[in-house]
């Protein structure tokens, strides 16, 4: 049955009337026409829909609305208001995307990881991004863009 | 410079105001409702003047060019403009790109399929541009007096250096709007080129970083609902009941119904194939409700009877047969060998290969396998249809618009100018697209509501719905003479349910005693195009095979393969050899250099060559190999490509680096295997593809520099690399692999 939901999202409150057991990604692509946050496969294996909990990346197709309560939520349209984040611009500088789908999965998993770790290694790099699948095979433009935002002087 | 005779596609310069309305580029269009990137600088024109079906002129000088063709991640967006801009000599800042409408009147071949995208639409957008640029040429002659002649052009200028004068294109765009279009222009030399050749974004990049709706999912429009399906849960079943008496009182769900995606009497067109037809549909308000309300639906399956169809492919009647029963992997195993060993039809013969091979001193005999493969797009199946009685309005992801469009109408009863499917970025294709049966679904669902609904798949329904890189099989056998030198070359490539030969492809040519056979076995499990038909598993498996012949020949394996080429270049045998050898010959020899392939001998490093052409295109490979902890590790791939002119020298490098990912991959991870006609494979869980650990470490891409028109890169760095890698893990673990995914099966080392 659908309960009323206050969600913290990009900084903003959202109130929605979902079932309680609403994965958060549908929240956002269904509910609040949030849809960078991409539907891949539904069981935390691709991590197209990867979003910031607190900082911290998660799979929002796990994750329910009734589990988020207040934390704070950012998605890719959150990143930054100007689509300027370091990893962002990293992205563009080394022209990452082909498809573009699971791109923005990448970069929320890719800026959480240099939120906890601002010079990360290559081993470092792929244990962190293990669980983010890109069919078109951009692993090594997304490595060498991780380590240009890593070593730009906006990352803070 | 070259004078072209307008003859391809006349209509599409043809002005715009003498074509009927509609179709163009006028009226509200989602597509075209996405901001523009932040890297535009000048403000909008406060009016824009149309100079043809490709392009538009603001009075100001920004230039709208429409890319025609779908974007499914090969670039072509940003890529196509690029020939429109250089042709029109205008400053690339000044470019807004727009994907174009579906228009056949309008635009040739919108489709993407084959490596072809930038081949075929070389002339035609150079063309668009090189119009454009001669009607702002006479409309500046006129306004000034001068000779057209006289005036030149630069970077959206126009120029008439003997009086001085000087005029952005905005100022002349709306005389020349109004100008005849010229029945013959001139196009650019080669080495006047200034974008072509040149570095340029993705159009879209921006829009892709920040999470725009740019994909067909992404998609939405008022009181639209969501549906999603139940098919068969095998292969040789169909629907015979529902029970959805549990499911339709499920929160948020509006009806649960059956569809015939066609209807019996329906004349399949080219990309209607389907495993199948008859299918469940649960339609909602939200994928959530609709989901679970999928899980309490209770459908009761039954055995499908054998059926044979015909398919119209672009006017060739092509027989489907599909048989009935409940396939399983080990069955295939079974007739691929069995198959493997019968004689099958010879589609070419040199020489006498029977006698050569009785004369051989060694004689090399090897089999190689591949499973089948889904494609797994990372954006499943999904499309929006809004169908009224009057007309079908259809937006998403598809590889061909223009095909589907016939599909539809033909389904739907209702004449094609009143069907209007537009293009979105796709989240992947790789042949998965080309075939559009959610499309019609999609339409279908949405006149059975008289509402709009938005068709997704989940990754399940997409995995195990079939369209699959069929399983094949090859066999080669080589023929060494005493002084260690090929006289006789056998293939025999077959498959379920088709044969992925390639008989006029190298070595043919090479060896004067040659013989290539095929066969196949029918199979009630659906295949389609997989990124590089065909090549896809034989170049892998071919050159695996020459690198074992060039060892047992004691030669190194580049230098084999040369001095193969070699001998087809000066004195080739048979005369339908599909390839150029010294284009061939030329990237073996650029791999081999810029790897250092001759001095670099670090005991550490374990080397594979491969190099392979289709497509149109020429690719080389070097892979370098390490173990780490007793596991081969990809260090390095070099690549060395001839597709011609590089049109955007970065972007495909980038479409190379994934290919060669891609490859690996596939050929390392990627399976798809069935028990009693159940796919045992439906989710990343079980499906392996490539992750980025297990990707090179580092890729060199070096082209070819010539004047050559160019030819498509989607595919062709994609199937030699399988052949690369399987001879650089022989080198480090002493194992040759015969049968993809190479991972499963045996340990490879230690």
């Amino acid at each position: 049955m659908l309960s009323h939901f206050k969600l913290n999202i990009n900084g903003k409150v959202r109130e929605v009337e979902v079932d309680p057991t609403t994965p958060i990604l549908w929240v956002l692509r269904d509910h609040l026409d949030l849809v960078g946050t991409k539907y891949g496969c539904g069981i935390a294996q691709c991590g197209a829909c990867t979003v910031h909990l607190n900082g911290v990346a998660v799979r929002s197709c796990q994750l329910p609305i009734s589990a988020v309560g207040s934390e704070k939520i950012t998605t890719i349209e959150g990143l930054s208001e100007e689509g300027d984040h370091p990893v962002q611009k990293a992205w563009l500088e080394h022209d990452v995307p082909q498809c573009g789908y699971c791109q923005a999965g990448q970069i929320m998993t890719a800026s959480a990881l240099l939120n906890q770790n601002t010079n990360p290694s290559d081993s470092d790099i792929d244990s962190a991004m293990h669980g983010n699948i890109c069919r078109c095979g951009t692993y090594t433009r997304i490595k060498a863009a991780i380590k240009t935002a890593a070593n730009s002087q906006d990352l803070n | 410079m070259k004078v072209a005779k307008i003859k391809i596609g006349r209509r599409s310069f043809i002005k715009s105001s003498t074509l009927a309305s509609g179709g163009m580029v006028l009226g509200f269009n989602w597509l075209m409702s996405c901001d523009m990137t932040p890297s535009q600088v000048k403000a909008l024109p406060k009016e824009w003047f149309k100079i043809n079906g490709f392009l538009k002129i603001g009075d100001n000088g920004l230039v709208t060019i429409m890319s025609p063709n779908p974007e499914i991640g090969q670039n072509v967006k940003t890529s196509m403009p690029m020939l429109v801009a250089e042709e029109l000599d205008t400053d690339w800042n000044d470019v807004i790109v727009e994907q174009a409408p579906l228009n056949t009147t309008l635009f040739k071949r919108q489709l993407a399929g084959g490596s072809q995208s930038i081949r075929q639409g070389w002339n035609s957008l150079r063309m668009a541009g090189a119009t454009a640029r001669a009607m702002l040429i006479e409309a500046a002659a006129k306004t000034w007096n001068v000779a057209a002649s006289e005036i030149t052009t630069s970077e959206g200028q126009l120029i008439h250096t003997l009086s001085g004068k000087q005029a952005g294109f905005g100022e002349m765009a709306s005389l020349a709007a109004t100008l005849e279009v010229p029945s013959e222009v001139k196009l650019k030399d080669v080495t006047d080129f200034k974008i072509i050749g040149s570095s340029r974004k993705n159009v879209d990049g921006s829009k892709i970083v920040t999470g725009k709706p740019l994909f067909g999912l992404d998609y939405k429009s008022e009181n639209m609902l969501i549906a999603m399906i139940v098919h068969p849960p095998a292969f040789g079943m169909k629907l015979k009941s529902i029970d959805d008496s549990k499911a339709k009182s499920m929160p948020g769900i509006e009806r649960v119904f059956t569809i015939k995606t066609h209807e019996s009497g329906y004349s399949l067109g080219a990309f209607d194939n389907d495993a199948f037809n008859e299918i469940a549909v649960l339609v909602g308000r939200s994928t959530w409700e609709v989901m679970q309300a999928k899980k309490e639906l209770i459908a009761e399956w039954e055995m499908a009877e054998a059926k044979v169809e015909e398919l119209n492919f672009f006017g060739r009647n092509i027989t489907v047969e599909t048989p009935a029963g409940l396939e399983s992997t080990a069955d295939h195993k079974r007739i691929l060998e069995k198959m493997s060993i019968k004689k099958a039809k010879v589609v070419r013969k040199d020489g006498n290969p029977e006698a050569a091979f009785k004369k051989a001193v060694t004689i090399i005999e090897r089999s190689y396998t591949c499973p089948f493969l889904a494609h797994n797009t990372m954006e499943p199946m999904n499309f929006y249809a809004d169908v009224t009685e009057e007309k079908a309005t259809l937006v998403g992801p598809i590889q061909t618009p223009e095909i589907m469009e016939q599909s539809v109408s033909k389904r739907l009863g209702m004449p094609v100018e009143n069907i209007d499917i537009q293009m979105t970025r796709m989240g992947g294709g790789f042949g998965r697209r080309l075939y559009g049966h959610f499309l019609t679904e999609a339409a279908v669902i949405s006149k059975e509501m008289k509402q709009p609904i938005k068709l997704v798949y989940s990754r399940e329904d997409d995995m195990t719905q079939g369209t699959y890189r069929p399983s094949y099989h090859a066999y080669y056998k080589a023929g060494l003479d005493e002084n260690k030198n090929l006289i006789a070359f056998q293939v025999r490539a077959g498959g379920i349910p088709e044969s992925p030969l390639a008989a006029n492809r190298f070595p043919a040519g090479a060896v004067e005693n040659y013989v290539a056979e095929e066969w196949s076995q029918v199979s009630n499990i659906t295949v389609g195009a997989f990124r590089a038909p065909r090549s896809n598993f034989i170049a892998g498996a071919e050159q695996a095979f020459l690198d074992e012949v060039a060892e047992a020949a004691g030669k190194d394996p580049i230098d084999f393969r040369l001095e193969l080429l070699t001998k087809a270049e000066s004195k080739p045998v048979g005369t339908n050899n599909d390839y150029v050898a010294s284009r061939y010959a030329g990237v073996l020899k650029l791999v081999k250099e810029k790897a250092a392939w001759s001095t670099n001998k670090n005991p550490d490093v374990f080397r594979g060559t491969a190099a392979y052409f289709c497509h149109n295109s020429y690719v080389a490979n070097v892979l370098d190999m390490i173990m780490v902890k007793g596991k081969p590790v990809v260090q390095k791939v070099y690549c060395a490509i001839d597709c011609g002119i590089v049109v955007n020298p970065d972007a495909a490098t980038n479409l190379a680096e994934g290919g060669l990912v891609d490859g690996i991959g596939h050929a390392m991870y990627s399976a798809m295997t069935f028990k009693d006609g159940v796919p045992e494979q439906n989710n990343f869980d079980t499906y392996r593809l490539i992750r980025h650990g297990e990707a090179p470490k580092e890729i060199e891409v070096h082209f070819v520099e010539n004047k050559i028109d160019p030819t498509g890169l989607g595919e062709p760095p994609f199937p030699p690399v399988m052949g690369a890698l399987a001879n650089a893990l022989y080198r480090a673990t002493g194992v040759r692999q015969y049968n993809q995914p190479f991972i499963t099966d045996k340990p490879l080392a230690g």
